[in-house]
């Protein structure tokens, strides 16, 4: 065996469907169900972020092979575009950002009033502006992640329903006490890899998701994001709260965003609360939806918001794909690319080094 | 006995009956169409599933939670 890829998230699938492809021998191993981790509890926002030039960089070249993707009705791709509203205080900061996204080649334009509300009239009265990504797009997550992994699959690769217990030099031990063996292991458990690896420097990010049910007629065409979600994105130890508004393809809406260093599973109502009160304050007619299904995840969060994606130092043949916190769809095929070319020398077209698991200290 | 209407349909009922009995025992055993278009219906009959919607009187609210008024209109083609 060439590879073991440990996960079947997003992650996971796209590093098997990758590997795969370029003709190595591929299992996967999965303890429950494809994508229904941290991938589950993604909005499917497949977008450029700036928030560093690395990130920029793999955000960018992610978006770009997600619309290379091929055509799948699975995926539910779209290219909506995100909306960044903002307040007359937060245009000035806009246009700063606008001049990033230019200077790494990224579509973005400044949006004024007049036209904020053309583009989106159902957004409260007061709002400045904002900011347009055109090329920004949206899918269904778990649906993708079982495309990707039936890509895999139909090119050879074999799916294991089974939990690890260790990893060692070049091997997995299972739960039932078998050991496989392969040259690579790629890690992709997204937050629970410290099960594994107790020193990683990744902590659990709550994060809680609302859904509609499907409006007789559109309200929104864009990914709506408020400019003060970076701040929530990157901001303090303190649950946090940012307007975040998707429109599904089946005329659903749904509703983010909550961050939390926390590691209970449950719903937490008063975090909800804040939540949906935010989206209502940006787009009122929310007040009369139905809210259908409400559910929580957990990101991968590492100290300093890039992910962890490279050899780890201490095990050989253990390749880490993981850390990406909250874009870990938009990067997934960025990362099965850098996997590769961990694996097999194949160049990717980003540099490795700035992801490279090695560069953080072990938590302590 | 008071009326109200399922899906134009006159029916009998008590007032303040659960309107999801009302449909289960009025050959309902669906109330909805799922994304696909598949029929779909109550499970939990205490509010939680969501799977019994139904619009009455133009808005769409859970059967299971909607106590029967006389002279409502039901219509169980919520999506």
């Amino acid at each position: 065996m060439d590879v073991l890829v440990i996960g079947a998230g997003i992650v996971g699938a796209a590093c098997a469907q990758e590997l795969t492809a370029a003709g190595l021998s591929v299992a996967v191993l999965e303890k429950g169900e494809p994508g229904f981790g941290a991938t589950a509890a993604g909005m499917g926002h497949i977008l450029v972020l700036d928030d560093s030039e690395a990130q920029i960089k793999l955000t960018a070249y992610s978006r770009h092979l997600w619309h290379s993707f091929g055509p799948s009705d699975r995926t539910e791709f779209r290219t909506t575009g995100t909306l960044w509203v903002a307040s007359n205080e937060e245009m000035g900061a806009i246009e700063l950002r606008r001049d990033f996204y230019c200077k790494y080649g990224v579509d973005a334009e400044v949006v004024g009033q007049d036209q904020l509300y053309q583009l989106e009239p159902a957004l409260a009265p007061g709002l400045a502006g904002g900011m347009r990504i055109p090329s920004d797009a949206v899918l269904y997550p778990p649906t993708a992640t079982i495309e990707l992994l039936d890509r895999a699959v139909r090119s050879g690769a074999t799916y294991v329903r089974s939990e690890i217990k260790t990893v060692g030099p070049h091997s997995v031990e299972l739960m039932n006490g078998q050991t496989m063996e392969a040259t690579h292991v790629i890690l992709a458990t997204g937050a629970d890899a410290t099960k594994l690896l107790p020193t990683l420097p990744i902590r659990k990010r709550k994060g809680h998701l609302a859904i509609t049910d499907r409006l007789p007629q559109p309200l929104i065409r864009h990914q709506l994001i408020e400019t003060g979600y970076l701040q929530s994105a990157h901001g303090s130890d303190q649950a946090s709260v940012a307007f975040n508004l998707q429109p599904r393809s089946t005329g659903q809406l749904l509703i983010g965003s909550s961050r939390q260093f926390e590691s209970s599973p449950e719903v937490e109502l008063p975090i909800v609360e804040r939540m949906l009160g935010q989206a209502v304050c940006y787009v009122p007619a929310l007040r009369d939806c139905l809210v259908t299904r409400i559910w929580t995840g957990f990101r991968a969060a590492t100290p300093d918001g890039l992910p962890l994606i490279g050899p780890y130092p201490e095990i050989a043949g253990l390749i880490l794909a993981t850390g990406h916190e909250g874009l870990g769809i938009t990067t997934s095929l960025a990362t099965a690319k850098l996997v590769l070319q961990h694996v097999t020398g194949a160049k990717a077209e980003v540099d490795p080094t700035p992801y490279l698991p090695d560069r953080l200290s072990p938590a302590t | 006995m008071k009326q109200i209407l399922i899906n134009g349909n006159p029916q009998e009922i008590e007032v303040g009956a659960s309107l999801l009995v009302v449909l289960l025992n009025n050959g309902q055993p669906t109330q909805r169409l799922g994304v696909s278009g598949a029929n779909r219906g109550g499970i939990c009959g205490m509010g939680i599933c969501f799977e019994c919607r139904v619009t009455v009187d133009g808005k769409v609210v859970r059967a299971c939670q909607t106590g029967c008024r006389e002279g409502m209109e039901v219509w169980t083609d919520a999506r």
